[in-house]
């Protein structure tokens, strides 16, 4: 029995065609080709990957903002000036004028919206600006102490750049890229499998089914993040597999908010190897411990100030990540140092 | 004839059924129920049936079943009895083992204990199923080739799932069941013990792996650009060597100096296939019993090159460094 080779060529061309389109798809791979820049040692895969198709729309994403323009001092420190500035805990060495300015470029960059409670409005009672019953007004002091701590106490991490209330908010009231303790997905109770905190497709590490939330745990200041044996035979140096998958997690997290590889920080044929990583690497491993201080001493200071409705669903406070700042950039609005403009937020706290 | 040479198999023969052999005692009264389906004919045998199901089989399937069910329910049951999440997310769920604290006692189930229930179910349709292709062939009066082949991969399923896990005293290195999970799975245990490349068995299997594909595509090859000559009647010319079977020895030959015979062959494939999931069990089980991190193990035994980094500043571990 013969039948026509071309017609069933074609049949099993089309069907071959149709899988290979579909999976792509279902996956959401983004189609070659990609832009490569080689970041180490010739041969080792060390590089950079990125999709030149994306790179308007996420420069678009970390556009810094022009800073307002200097202003000349009063002459007169906002302590001084008792009459005008009462409840001026945080800043009260400043200059009047350098005082003012900073308000106003802290409402375009946190609340710039129009309405009854933006503007000023959003963090004072405008009848009296002084007055705390706002309660975004003890978040906004606390949270320019954080900035301030991270512009003096982990230069390791911010450099020179720093930040200021830019870095994070992008002229939103709440950053977008925040996380709180994640229970995951309503699963059925009683005898039914746990799922362990991992197997569902999560956002934030990356789509994988790893971990969904690595943060909980490991941005804990005194956190094991390193799960790799040190030594050839076993000694009891490395974590579980399970560990293991929530360290993964966090690293997807990191790749994903740094538009990075794994590569960018470590040389993948031993990913524990200092010696053999990338000083960005270390850059990295501030950044992870300037989180874990951060939310420690200054988000998780508010639980008490936040309304419900500002919290996560098990009752904790929005934290810090590395998306919150890095926005899918390795350098944060590509390195603009927005901090320089403002040295008031770069001494330290008393 | 030249109509005959083409990737597909274009030639279907639909005659009376074959319904094979006379069978020993001890089996069930077989099926003799079978038809032909036409698109079964382009990549094989027209003929459907009679299958043979008997105890082990049934057994086996039913297993299986059990298994099946039990994953397939708790992952239902973890996106709370959601159908459509359940079609979605389906390559994301998964079963996990238990977690490192239950080490290899029974598990609640809602910890781990499911898993080892579908673990147990699933190796019993397996070792059943086993059980089956070597009684079936020996029904038939084939050699046992097929079950131990089946054996060798037997042997990788139970290294990753039992004995490395019995002899580690935990269940929670264990593989979880779920597509994508049990990737995450097999990335994460290669990074924690170090890299799993630089692991000489694992080494091994690969070669085994690619070279199982290079062998059978250089096989089928070989007897399709000969069976215009006759050289798919491969049994027969292992002992009567015909034109087909000399011209593509002498190819071989003329091309890389030497050629397989047309048992050899056979031969070569088999061991090539059964040596990839035997060699990968045994690097499975000398990971983190024998051996914690094959890279630093690669390095001690001058395996691992080391590169010319910027030595001038060298990176070095802040945390080493703030102690």
């Amino acid at each position: 029995m013969k039948f026509s080779a071309s017609a069933l060529t074609a049949s099993l061309l089309a069907t071959v065609i149709g899988i290979l389109l579909a999976i792509p798809m279902m996956l959401q791979w983004e189609r070659p080709p990609m832009d490569t820049a080689q970041l180490g040692y010739r041969g080792l895969g060390m590089e950079q990957v990125t999709n030149p198709r994306l790179a308007e729309t996420i420069a678009a994403l970390n556009k810094a903002p022009v800073p307002d323009d200097p202003v000349d001092n009063d002459g007169v420190l906002v302590k001084d000036d008792k009459e005008n500035y009462k409840n001026v805990q945080v800043l009260g060495d400043l200059d009047t004028a350098q005082f003012n300015r900073l308000m106003n470029s802290i409402t375009t960059w946190v609340a710039p919206q129009e309405g009854d409670n933006a503007g000023c409005a959003y963090c004072h009672n405008v009848e009296n600006m002084a007055s705390d019953e706002v309660y975004t007004k003890v978040v906004a002091r606390r949270m320019i102490q954080m900035t301030k701590a991270i512009n003096t106490q982990w230069k390791p991490h911010v450099a020179e750049t720093g930040v200021t209330c830019y870095t994070c908010h992008r002229g939103q009231p709440v950053p977008a890229n925040l996380w709180s303790i994640n229970p995951g997905a309503k699963q059925a109770g009683g005898m039914a499998a746990s799922r362990m905190g991992q197997n569902q497709a999560a956002a934030v590490v990356g789509y994988t089914s790893l971990p969904y939330d690595p943060f909980t745990t490991l941005f804990e200041p005194n956190a094991k993040i390193r799960v790799v044996a040190t030594t050839a035979l076993p000694g009891n140096t490395g974590g579980s597999i399970q560990d293991t998958e929530k360290t993964y997690g966090l690293m997807m997290h990191m790749s994903d908010s740094l538009g990075a590889n794994c590569t960018f920080c470590h040389n993948t044929r031993q990913f524990s190897s200092w010696e053999e990583s990338s000083p960005k690497r270390v850059t990295a491993w501030h950044g992870i411990k300037m989180v874990g201080d951060i939310n420690t001493t200054y988000m998780n200071s508010l639980t008490d100030v936040f309304p419900a409705n500002r919290k996560g669903p098990e009752g904790d406070v929005l934290k810090t990540g590395c998306a919150t700042c890095h926005n899918g950039v390795n350098k944060p609005l590509y390195g603009f140092s927005m901090a320089k403009e403002y040295p008031e937020l770069s001494v330290p706290n008393p | 004839m030249i109509e005959y040479q083409n990737i597909f198999t274009r030639v279907q023969v639909h005659g009376p059924a074959d319904l094979g052999v006379p069978m020993k005692s001890g089996s069930w009264p077989r099926g003799t129920a079978t038809k032909t389906v036409w698109l079964a004919g382009i990549i094989g045998d027209a003929q459907i049936g009679p299958i043979y199901l008997g105890f082990l089989g049934l057994a086996s399937l039913l297993c299986g079943f059990i298994a099946i069910e039990i994953i397939g329910l708790n992952m239902l049951a973890s996106v709370n009895w959601d159908p459509i999440q359940f079609i979605r997310q389906l390559f994301w769920l998964g079963l996990e083992p238990p977690p490192a604290k239950y080490g290899l006692s029974l598990a609640p189930l809602s910890e781990g204990g499911w898993w080892q229930m579908a673990g147990f179910f699933l190796t019993a349709s397996i070792l059943l199923w086993w059980l089956r292709t070597y009684r079936r062939a020996r029904a038939l009066g084939m050699g046992t080739h097929i079950a131990w082949a089946f054996a060798a991969a037997i042997w990788l399923y139970l290294v990753l799932g039992f004995i490395r896990p019995l002899l580690l005293g935990n269940f929670s290195e264990a593989v979880p069941f779920g597509i994508f999970p049990h990737l995450d799975w097999t990335a994460a245990f290669s990074i924690r013990y170090g890299n799993l490349f630089y692991n000489p068995f694992h080494m091994l299997s690969i070669a085994f792996l690619y070279g199982s594909a290079l062998l059978f595509a250089m096989h089928g090859a070989t007897i399709l650009s000969v069976s215009r000559l006759g050289g798919e009647r491969e049994i027969e010319q292992i002992v009567d060597r015909g034109t087909a079977s000399e011209r593509a020895a002498l190819f071989w030959r003329w091309t890389m100096g030497f050629n397989a015979t047309m048992e050899s062959i056979h031969r070569w494939a088999w061991w090539m296939a059964v040596l990839c999931p035997l060699v990968g069990g045994i690097g499975i089980l000398l990971t983190g019993t024998v051996v914690d991190n094959w890279y630093l193990w690669a390095v001690k035994h001058g395996v691992a090159p080391m590169y010319p980094f910027d030595l001038t500043a060298p990176v070095l571990d802040p945390a080493a460094a703030a102690q």
